[in-house]
């Protein structure tokens, strides 16, 4: 302690030593330093010492950094969804305490001593894997996008619904997930020829559980144990999550429980009440698990305000549950003509990409779009294309097009368009 | 056994070796060794077999034909009365919804701008209620109640939902076999790549 202090009186003196040079020289050049650099123009931070440490950072000032607005049922505090402010975020990766959370029944509180992943089923052996054991598997990184089947589900209404863009879209977020292959673990299992589908379920209050086809668990899934760098947040799956990469955020389940192998899928509530499609010849779809090719625009979109006539950068989002962006568009007529917006490095397999185009606003009203291609040649459909073929009802997987509305006051709306 | 660390199945054993005294050491006894470690046949193998009775206390999970229900049953009478303490508050008193959605609904709406949701329109098969129910619901006390008494408020909702008689008990063997209105009307949005 003593002797930390003595160092920094040391290193201070000294600095008031090269501080006194420094008047030295502005007086014999007499360049922009005033006469007296003591009270001078310097920033007012150099003049005091900083903060100390901290032993995990915070934002820089809570009340104005970016938050998740909360969108929960008044009688169940735990089952509804908080949504990443995309529009108040840039890069494509969602820092941890903005990733979105939709809940059905709270966040868990799971003890990582006492915590185990059982596998079962049509397996030649069931096994279990306590924590400890899992964190010494062979692990893997990926950036991945997760989207909740529900996002942008106020889309299908009838009136374009007024809030920032993230809290329409924002139950999208993208992060790097670290973890264990699951198929070495099921590998170690020894899968029977039956082991068609994976049943997933968490140790939530709402006992989520789906069913996973087989291909898609041995080709890429993971179980995630940390989240751009740290161990996966509670409200994130606190200790394992299912990664699932580029499909519905349902079954990418949370604070894992248990892997039953099976000949078919299960047939739960969430696979064939919540989370399907109702058409509009009254049919449904279920298992629609990949989420479609999609972009949005979050700079500039609803809520925020242009001052003036002049240059903006558009800045967005595009991506696709089969793979990868190859082409975003953006229009500031509404869709009449388009020119190509540059994607920015890295463009991942079903990850964020961030897309950016340069855009001089001349002050009249505009209407901002963006539409994003994949590999497949698929592309973004105009929302009416949508609606005609799915009807109105169909309250998951909204993928169309977002306008938003530039007026002459600078003013940015969202808009049908 | 391989230390741990020393398992990079990506990289290779010797690469990993920082070492060159060890390199040298891996060079010299020669590439069976490292062989060894580096074969594709090593996994971690860290799983633990579980107990028949720890097997049993994993989730047990309801499958559409039915296999996973337990044993027990129950009828509308006493289902009645679990509902209206335990249910109506969110979802109305004859299952047409209140904070929480209907189960019971018009299944003519179905394909019109405004549907209905309910158990009789939507839900394909019935097994499936029992572990939704149990384990989700009330969503303040889930998974209290016994066998019996799922059946029973099973029973109360099939009655709402007009698709057992009044007064009809049910059993696994019951929900097993009850034919819902909606469960051909399904298509799968999953295609099994090539
Ligand atoms: C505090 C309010 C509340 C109470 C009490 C309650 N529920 Fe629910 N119930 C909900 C909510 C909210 C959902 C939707 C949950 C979700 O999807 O995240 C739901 C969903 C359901 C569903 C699924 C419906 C569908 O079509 O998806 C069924 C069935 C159900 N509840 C039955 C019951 C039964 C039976 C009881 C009493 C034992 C009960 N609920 C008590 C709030 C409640």
């Amino acid at each position: 302690m003593n002797k930390k202090n003595t160092s920094r009186r040391y290193s201070r003196r000294k600095f008031i030593q090269h501080g006194a040079g420094g008047v030295a020289g502005a007086l014999v050049t007499g360049s922009a330093l005033g006469a007296d650099s003591a009270s001078g123009e310097a920033p007012a931070s150099w003049k005091v010492p900083g903060r100390g440490f901290s032993n995990y950072g915070q934002p820089r000032d809570a009340r104005n950094s970016p938050i998740r607005w909360i969108s929960a049922d008044r009688s169940i505090a735990g089952n509804g969804v908080s949504w990443t402010p995309l529009h108040q975020l840039e890069g494509m990766i969602t820092p941890n305490g903005l990733h979105f959370e939709r809940h059905h029944n709270g966040v868990p509180e799971i003890d990582p001593a006492t915590w185990k992943l059982t596998v079962f089923g049509q397996v030649e052996k069931a096994l279990v894997f306590d924590l400890n054991a899992l964190h010494r598997y062979p692990m893997t990184s990926r950036i991945a996008f997760i989207e909740c089947g529900g996002n942008s589900n106020s889309m299908w209404r009838p009136q374009p619904a007024q809030a920032p863009a993230g809290y329409l879209h924002g139950l999208l977020s993208c992060s790097e997930w670290t973890g264990v292959p699951l198929s070495l673990l099921l590998r170690e299992a020894g899968l029977k020829p039956d082991a068609k589908w994976l049943v997933a379920d968490g140790l939530d209050a709402s006992g989520v559980t789906v069913s996973v086809p087989i291909s898609k668990v041995m080709d890429d899934t993971i179980v995630a144990l940390y989240q751009n760098g740290e161990p996966v947040r509670p409200e994130n799956g606190f200790p394992a999550r299912l990664l699932v990469p580029g499909w519905e955020g349902i079954v990418n389940v949370k604070w894992l429980n248990s892997l039953q192998l099976s000949d078919r899928p299960l047939m739960s509530r969430f696979d064939t009440v919540s989370y399907t499609d109702l058409q509009k010849d009254g049919k449904a779809e279920r298992f629609t698990f990949e989420m479609g090719i999609k972009s949005l625009i979050t700079s500039p979109s609803p809520g925020q305000s242009l001052p003036a006539p002049g240059f903006y950068e558009l800045s967005g989002l595009a991506w696709t549950g089969n793979g990868v962006v190859t082409r975003v568009e953006v229009s500031a007529d509404g869709g009449k003509t388009w020119s190509q917006a540059r994607l920015q490095e890295p463009v991942l397999d079903k990850a964020l990409t961030r897309f950016r185009a340069p855009w001089h606003w001349n002050g009249a009203r505009a209407i901002l779009k963006s539409r994003a291609y994949d590999a497949l040649g698929q592309v973004q459909p105009e929302r009416e294309v949508l609606l005609r073929a799915k009807g109105g009802n169909q309250y998951y997987h909204y993928n169309a097009i977002i306008s938003w509305s530039v007026d002459t006051d600078g003013s940015v709306h969202h808009v049908y368009a | 056994m391989v230390p741990s660390t020393m398992y990079m199945p990506e990289h290779g054993f010797c690469r990993q070796v920082r070492s060159d005294a060890l390199a040298t050491v891996c060079l010299l006894i020669g590439l069976l060794l490292c062989q060894e470690a580096l074969g594709e046949g090593i996994t971690p193998g860290l799983g633990r077999i579980p107990s028949a009775a720890e097997l049993a206390n994993v989730s047990t999970h309801i499958y559409a034909d039915g296999s996973g229900l337990p044993a027990g049953s129950g009828d509308g009478l006493q289902g009645e009365k679990i509902y209206a303490s335990r249910c109506a508050s969110c979802h109305g008193g004859a299952g047409q919804g209140g904070s929480a959605m209907e189960l019971v609904g018009d299944r003519a709406l179905l394909a019109t701008e405004f549907p209905d949701r309910g158990i009789a329109v939507y839900w394909p098969y019935a097994p499936a209620l029992f572990e939704y129910i149990n384990r989700s619901m009330p969503p303040d006390k889930p998974y209290s109640f016994s066998a019996s008494e799922l059946y029973s408020v099973i029973a109360h909702l099939l009655e709402l939902n007009g698709l057992i008689e009044p007064g009809q008990r049910v059993d696994a063997a019951v929900l097993t076999a009850l034919q819902m209105p909606n469960k051909d009307n399904f298509r799968s949005g999953y295609v099994e790549p090539e």
